[in-house]
């Protein structure tokens, strides 16, 4: 191998700023997305299990649909499809303002929704049915038996399949790169362009990701231990 | 909506990008079968290190599997991509680049489900294996890995899923697959929403139809 290394381009010049600027916007888009994508898995995926047939039917195509595209394509399509469709004005505000932050965020936030809605679905339907019944019994409504009984449950039972799901969408945020939203692997490229020191640049970037996924592994394995339903070893299983 | 866009780019979309056939080497399917083989085949002997009695074998593999499910794919795409022609001192074609990234990446997640699946199986059924005087490889191969197998199918399915979606992310190393096929026609005839609605439905053909199946070999497994 015939490669001299320089390490010290990571911290002279740019590349730190650079590196940070990069962590900073892959915290943000993951954030932002992940909330997204939650308040789109909980509603589908307790819409997938109501009785109300249209609306099953709304959730079950965008579950199926989103997840079962690539992210890539989806980021193609927010960035570059969508935004001609719109009137001229918003076009241009939008391009003026991120529009490939806010197309990355979107991208990734509907995409993992519905990969989240499995995750919740798989969650309320290990519980067993009669829990509803005996809520509904008691006279309760729909809407009280899902928000006191079946919720509380059914979020405490998916903690460890949603840490999973929720560090996918933190590393899938690399994605964003391809429709250049300036996330921590773009930087890691910039500083790679700049230096023509791919190794060093690589490995900075890989390490941020691996302390920055093991650690939120390490806090969720001790409230997945903290929450953990007293009795029950079961978990529930990963969704597709 | 005018469609004249994918009636007249059919062809390139389907035969170029999607099977492979044409000027460029290309191709999704071409790249994510031999991925899918060559993924789980490396993934059966991570998985089974991870099991492994002696120390020295289960650390590394372990090691790779945290490794592997701790960075983005993206970036270790990245990483083949500089990594191979400087050790070998000599151009890789992006086909290379692409398979040998994704076998190394889905080999840790294939490495987990092998895992698991074999630690779904009873221990009386290895310990009747070894009472019948079977060695530790018999016991394995004839007994433990077919019902292993059996458990892991469902996850299985949902992993080669994954892997046939991330095989869009070859397009970001020049790869012609179905997703740079669509950029180029893209780029010819700036028709965006139609383009990639047409290999959104294209992709999820392929993997809808899979998971149907899984469904299937899942309820005749139960």
């Amino acid at each position: 191998m015939n490669y001299s290394f320089k390490w010290s381009v990571l911290w002279t010049g740019q590349s730190g700023y650079w590196l940070l600027q990069g962590l900073l916007t892959t915290l943000e888009l993951s954030a932002l997305a992940w909330i997204l994508a939650v308040a789109l898995g909980i509603l589908s995926g307790a819409l997938r299990t109501v009785n109300f047939l249209p609306l099953r039917w709304v959730a079950t195509f965008y579950v199926e649909f989103f997840r079962n595209v690539p992210l890539l394509v989806w980021m193609f399509f927010w960035y570059f499809g969508v935004p001609p469709l719109l009137p001229r004005g918003i076009q241009d505000w939008l391009f003026n303002h991120g529009a490939e932050f806010w197309a990355g965020m979107l991208a990734l936030g509907v995409y993992h929704g519905a990969r989240i809605s499995e995750v919740i679905r798989s969650g309320i339907q290990s519980i067993p049915r009669t829990q509803f019944e005996a809520s509904v019994a008691i006279g309760l409504t729909t809407f009280q038996a899902y928000r006191l009984i079946i919720l509380p449950v059914a979020l405490r039972l998916i903690v460890p399949p949603a840490t999973n799901e929720s560090l996918n969408l933190l590393k899938n945020s690399s994605v964003a790169l391809t429709i250049s939203v300036a996330e921590l692997t773009f930087q890691t490229r910039q500083i790679e362009t700049y230096t023509a020191k791919a190794i060093e640049a690589l490995t900075a970037g890989t390490l941020i990701y691996l302390v920055l996924c093991l650690s939120i592994a390490t806090v969720m394995a001790k409230v997945e231990r903290r929450y953990a339903i007293p009795g029950l070893i079961a978990r529930v299983g990963p969704a597709a | 909506m005018d469609v004249s866009v994918i009636t007249g780019n059919f062809k390139f979309l389907i035969l170029q990008g999607l099977i492979g056939i044409g000027p460029f080497i290309g191709g999704t399917l071409r790249l994510a079968i031999p991925a899918i083989l060559l993924g789980f085949v490396l993934g059966i002997f991570v998985g089974l290190a991870r099991l492994s009695a002696t120390r020295w074998i289960r650390m590394p593999a372990t090691m790779y599997v945290e490794f592997f499910r701790g960075v983005p794919l993206v970036m270790v795409i990245f990483w083949i991509w500089f990594i191979i022609p400087q050790l070998l001192r000599l151009p890789i074609p992006e086909y290379g680049v692409a398979l040998t990234a994704f076998v190394i990446f889905e080999a840790a997640y294939f490495g987990e489900i092998v895992r698991a699946g074999v630690q779904s199986v009873p221990r009386g059924q290895v310990e009747a294996a070894t009472a019948l005087g079977m060695t530790a490889t018999k016991t394995m191969t004839y007994v433990v890995l077919p019902q292993a197998l059996k458990n892991m199918v469902p996850s299985l399915v949902t992993q080669m899923i994954v892997l046939f979606k991330d095989t869009s992310l070859a397009s970001i190393i020049g790869y012609v697959d179905l997703t740079k096929a669509a950029q180029i026609v893209n780029n010819r005839e700036i028709k965006p929403f139609q383009i990639y609605i047409f290999i959104a439905i294209v992709y999820w053909l392929c993997t809808y139809s899979m998971s149907l199946f899984a469904r299937r070999l899942e309820r005749r497994a139960a």
